[in-house]
């Protein structure tokens, strides 16, 4: 088997007297999607954030793909190709769709007005953001520059999982990213997922949904209590033992770890 | 697993029989109110122009060619210099959801360090001047400091820095004015911002074109720049911008820095206003005020994040309007405060009007 892109081992991060994360193990193959499935409080969301560099984890080391990284914000994180997006999607409410998409890589203008002045392009900007949202599919656009404060929350999630499409270019997170929209709209992130797993990038995917997990997911990362319990294939097992292993209800299908 | 799976499954089968359009940005609020609503959020500084053009009138049409002449235009103008500045550079504050109570104080303070160097140490003013602007900064940069590393919040700060940098204002210049002849005698560049030009009864002078190029500049920075973005991001939530990539930290300090450096030039511009070098200038005790009432008149928000820099300056000049205006007509002075106040409450009412767009 190829050698997996991002991998994590021994990962540990303490709250005070909470351990988050208790030397936690994890694999990311190239061209897969996986799925994060776990219990509130087991630990997903510190494990994702260690990921993207939001946390910074006591102990443990991450490589990406095959060299060690320390992430000491989500912007380190980003400079080597991964791309989260977040349950909260950091997205500043009061600016625009363009202004969000690009917050923190703005393009700048080409000759003297970008060098001296530092102007943004935001012809440019506006219409790669537009090319984005419509390769999502997602949404027929009035006006690009309106508040994102403006949009539903379907909107919002649509608008976060383009810009990390966009941008991401080794490996894309998604936490929770079907948990605030409708049917149709879920259906068009799955489908987006499937989309740029298609383009051979990685997914992570965080999800409470089984549905939506068993239906995308190649490989089913199981973390409870801090660490990852298992890892299984959907294909294999069903709806009921994965849940049934994420809450303890079931003992773990023995050492799978790598599989 | 497949039987469960295609249960899951079942309940989007259905959507095949569903309209396609999806999530439109559609905007079918269509009435007057909602469209007046809409095109407040997208330019916030219309509701200070609108009262300022208003008041003009109001003034304009009562007083008549007295107050409608460009000498009295102008004059608010040069009235509001300082407070303008002063202004601006809260504006930058408030943007990242902070305040500033310090900067009345550290235009004192710099204006006093501008003249003693000069007078004291006998430095030439021309470097006098620029260790002025770099003091500033450095308060700045030291508000910033303990705003965005040490986390306290910038009300209290900035609070400490207020009496803090008045009190060393005090300190250090023994409580001692330098005279306006001396500074015209010795030092006139102490005094370059107080310069003026007359056009037709018009008179400007440099500090007032000073402010207006601030706000120029800075609304310029604000809106067509990264920085900008990330000034407006940082205070609307801090914690979503640093996620989406912002480096909340650079832009904090970058902002109380350049505040610092702004209120510097402010205190420059006193000593061109005023004539005099004095420690005890009212707009130590009161700048911060004034500043803080200019912005929010001008419809920036204090939670942070919304608002525009014109709106302040529309803000400074509806004050200076207001108190010229009232005083030509022979009211007591009591009731421009009084007209302040209310327009205060209105203005935060507006903005929460405007705000709720989001719902």
């Amino acid at each position: 088997m190829t050698d997996p892109i991002l991998t994590a081992r021994g990962l540990t991060k303490r709250y005070g007297k909470v351990t988050a994360l208790d030397r936690c193990d994890f694999d990311l193959y190239p061209g897969e999607i996986l799925a994060v499935i776990g219990d509130n409080g087991a630990g997903k969301s510190s494990l994702i954030k260690a990921l993207s560099g939001a946390v910074i984890p006591d102990d443990g080391e991450i490589k990406l793909d095959g060299s060690k990284v320390n992430f000491h914000s989500p912007i380190d994180a980003r400079a080597h190709g991964i791309e989260t997006v977040y349950q909260t999607l950091a997205m500043s409410p009061a600016l625009s769709i363009v202004d969000n998409m690009f917050m923190g890589r703005e393009i700048r203008q080409q000759g003297p007005m970008g060098r001296f002045l530092r102007r943004l392009d935001k012809p440019a900007m506006e219409r790669v953001a537009r090319e984005k949202l419509n390769d999502l599919g997602l949404m027929t656009i009035q006006n690009i520059n309106q508040p994102v404060e403006t949009l539903s929350g379907g909107q919002r999630q649509g608008v976060a999982v383009a810009r990390a499409a966009a941008f991401g270019s080794k490996v894309i997170i998604l936490d929770e990213p079907t948990a605030a929209l409708g049917v149709k709209e879920s259906r068009k992130v799955l489908d987006l997922i499937q989309d740029v797993k298609a383009r051979g990038m990685p997914i992570v995917l965080i999800s409470h949904n089984m549905p939506h997990v068993f239906e995308v997911a190649d490989r089913i990362h199981v973390h409870r209590l801090g660490k990852r319990l298992c890892v299984v294939n959907p294909k294999e097992i069903s709806m009921n033992d994965a849940v049934a292993y994420m809450t303890g209800a079931k003992e773990a299908p023995g050492a799978r770890e790598a599989a | 697993m497949s039987e469960t799976a295609s249960k899951g499954q079942d309940y989007e089968s259905s959507l095949s029989g569903a309209s396609q359009e999806v999530a439109a940005f559609e905007d079918n609020r269509k009435g007057l109110i909602h469209r007046l609503q809409h095109a407040l959020h997208v330019t916030p500084a219309l509701v200070p122009l609108i009262v300022l053009v208003v008041a003009l009138l109001i003034f304009g049409l009562t007083l008549g060619s007295r107050f409608f002449s460009p000498g009295t235009l102008t004059l608010i103008l040069q009235q509001v210099q300082i407070v303008g500045i002063l202004a601006a550079a809260q504006t930058l504050i408030i943007l990242t959801a902070g305040i500033d109570l310090s900067v009345g104080a550290i235009a004192v303070f710099c204006s006093v360090i501008m003249g003693q160097f000069s007078f004291r140490y006998g430095i030439p003013p021309a470097i006098a001047i620029p260790c002025g602007l770099a003091v500033g900064t450095a308060i700045g940069a030291a508000s910033g400091w303990l705003v965005s590393r040490v986390k306290l919040p910038p009300f209290i700060v900035t609070l400490g820095m207020w009496q803090i940098v008045l009190a060393a204002n005090y300190l250090y210049s023994q409580n001692e004015t330098i005279r306006s002849q001396d500074i015209r005698a010795e030092a006139p560049l102490l005094g370059l911002m107080g310069v003026r030009f007359e056009m037709g009864g018009a008179i400007v002078t440099l500090g007032v074109v000073t402010m207006i190029v601030l706000v120029i500049v800075l609304a310029y920075a604000l809106r067509s720049t990264a920085w900008g973005r990330h000034v407006y991001a940082v205070g609307d939530d801090a914690e979503a911008a640093e996620l989406a990539g912002v480096d909340r930290h650079r832009t904090i300090m970058s902002v109380y820095m350049l505040a610092g450096f702004i209120c510097a030039i402010a205190g420059w511009v006193m000593i061109g206003r005023f004539g005099s070098v004095s420690p005890s200038a009212s707009t130590g005790v009161v700048g911060n005020i004034q500043s803080i009432t200019a912005v929010v008149i001008g419809g920036i928000s204090l939670f942070g994040g919304r608002g525009s820099i014109w709106g302040a300056f529309f803000g400074a000049l509806i004050v200076g309007t207001f108190e010229l205006g009232l005083r030509m007509a022979g009211a007591n002075a009591q009731w421009t405060y009084l007209l302040i106040g209310a327009l205060i409450i209105g203005a935060v009412a507006v903005d929460q009007w405007i705000r709720k767009v989001t719902a």
